[in-house]
């Protein structure tokens, strides 16, 4: 029954969507952070470009950003991300892609936890006299960690599922050897199956994780 | 506009506004580097010239072409999978609620399957359905493929919506209507769904957003003509004006996007302060949770 699936590699395809998908967490949870920190620094102009790149990318369509990656910033304007072979080259693209698109998701779920932390705690701490370092260590960041848990666990889930667009570029991951399965072999079912399954193993069980770990560490007010 | 004092700092005083004087000037330095190093790597591979932007603004042959058939593909589909998986998400957000263990229990193992896989594979799955079990035309089947995976996925994330929407209602909608001899099914579409209904136009509405973004995989995977595959065409026909293309098509889906967000937000404001309602919301920003697999949201919490 399970004959036709000699000469695939899927446990290959979906390591090449894990490493998709820690390569762009990774990257996005920095540049995320990075903008979160501009979104609330006291300079204007900063919290300007921040609030222009989330608003301005999170309103682009993924798969329009990771295909600009190859036509536009590859085949156009000649930017190979260091590499020599197409392979690496789409995967480094789609990585580049899928930060670019994730961080401005990362940015609002940091800035939301930030947000959650109450005016008042920090004017009380200012009054008690606590250095700016302080206020951040003491009271700030140990409440905005522990409620942001939550978003970014939506936004890890979502980044996993969106790894599938870069198959759109040709990075062989699972999608990818899905749709070749499919045109290859009679047993559609059977393979959608085999698929939808291994998604099901890498979403499920994070989201059920993280879920519970957001509500077991969530500040209660 | 004057600084307002915020968690992480307080109204600057003037060695802080100084400081942030400091801060914005290399903040601008490095901003006007960036942009001049990619407009002259722009300019490098031609990209700048003038004729490879005209067509967008002179040549009206260039909308009515590509960009509006695109855009138009776009919207239809995007319209039909809310139509659709609308009436779908409310039958299982309801059957989530319903009193017997299996009606509950079925309908949670759907919604968790759907919520659980990417969007592309329910795409690639419906289209090779359609070319293998019916006589659907090759041309039209990759909107058939496009709508249908929107539908199976958004109507598990809008089970989660209705259902939210629902358990947001005070428990005194139900308690009344019981009291005044309602029974199950009447209390549910006399008093529980219409108000509820009400109570998730901004979470409709932001998932709108996500059903608009999903419908460009068709165009890159399925062969789908909707926007984003008007781009090939366009640099083909207009002399490698690959940037400018992508450029327009990114700020078309920008500005609808945006206007649908701002239109969600303001809804949500609206229904906050309205006084006649109950007051319950389900929040634009409830459908990122609301389309995790393995969440679900309490009595009660949904409100917030």
């Amino acid at each position: 029954m399970f004959d036709f699936l000699e000469g695939y590699d899927i446990l290959g395809a979906f390591w090449v969507t894990v490493q998709l998908t820690v390569y762009s967490a990774i990257g996005s949870l920095i540049w995320g952070t990075l903008l979160a920190a501009m979104r609330v620094s006291p300079v204007p102009l900063m919290r300007g470009f921040g609030t222009a790149y989330v608003n301005i990318v999170r309103n682009i369509p993924l798969t329009v950003i990771i295909v600009f990656t190859s036509l536009g910033l590859f085949q156009t304007l000649g930017v190979n991300m260091g590499a020599d072979d197409f392979t690496t080259i789409n995967f480094r693209l789609a990585v580049l892609g899928l930060i670019a698109y994730t961080s401005a998701f990362v940015c609002e779920a940091v800035r939301s936890g930030i947000n959650t932390v109450p005016l008042g705690q920090v004017e009380a701490a200012r009054a008690i006299g606590l250095s700016f370092p302080q206020v951040l260590r003491l009271i700030v960041l140990p409440q905005a960690f522990r409620s942001v848990v939550g978003p970014l666990a939506n936004v890890l889930i979502a980044l996993t599922k969106n790894t599938t667009v870069a198959a759109a570029i040709g990075v062989a991951e699972a999608a990818l050897l899905m749709r070749e399965m499919i045109e290859n072999e009679a047993q559609l079912i059977l393979i959608s199956a085999i698929f939808a399954f291994g998604f099901i193993c890498l979403t499920l069980p994070t989201g059920l994780f993280l879920g519970w770990l957001s509500k077991k560490v969530a500040v209660r007010r | 506009m004057k600084a307002q004092p915020t968690v992480l700092y307080d109204v600057p005083g003037r060695r802080a506004r100084r400081r942030n004087v400091l801060y914005t000037v290399l903040f601008l330095v490095a901003l006007a580097l960036l942009i001049w190093w990619v407009l002259q790597s722009l300019a490098d591979k031609n990209q700048l010239e003038a004729d490879k932007w005209e067509p967008f603004f002179t040549d009206s042959r260039s909308w009515s072409t590509y960009l509006l058939p695109g855009l138009k593909n776009t919207v239809i589909a995007a319209a039909l999978a809310m139509v659709i998986a609308l009436p779908l998400g409310a039958l299982f957000g309801i059957a989530r609620l319903s009193d017997h263990t299996w009606v509950r229990g079925a309908a949670g193992t759907v919604v968790e399957f759907f919520r659980a896989i990417p969007v592309l594979i329910l795409m690639l799955f419906a289209n090779a359905a359609y070319a293998e079990f019916t006589d659907i035309s090759p041309a039209s089947r990759p909107m058939y493929a496009v709508v249908t995976g929107l539908v199976l996925y958004n109507a598990s994330v809008l089970a989660e919506v209705v259902r939210a929407g629902i358990l947001s209602l005070p428990s005194g909608q139900t308690d009344a209507a019981k009291a005044i001899g309602m029974r199950k099914g009447q209390t549910m579409s006399y008093v529980l769904l219409p108000q509820s209904v009400t109570a998730m136009l901004p979470a409709l509405v932001s998932q709108l957003v996500v059903i608009v973004k999903d419908t460009a995989l068709g165009g890159a995977m399925l062969g789908f003509s909707e926007l984003l595959a008007s781009v090939r065409p366009m640099s083909a026909n207009y002399g490698a004006n690959t940037i400018a293309s992508f450029t327009i098509v990114a700020v078309i889906f920008v500005i609808l996007n945006f206007a649908l967000t701002t239109f969600a937000g303001w809804l949500e404001r609206r229904l906050r302060r309205a006084k006649k309602s109950t007051g319950a919301v389900v929040g634009a920003d409830a459908v990122e949770e609301l389309a995790r697999p393995g969440e679900h949201m309490e009595p009660g919490e949904g409100e917030k």
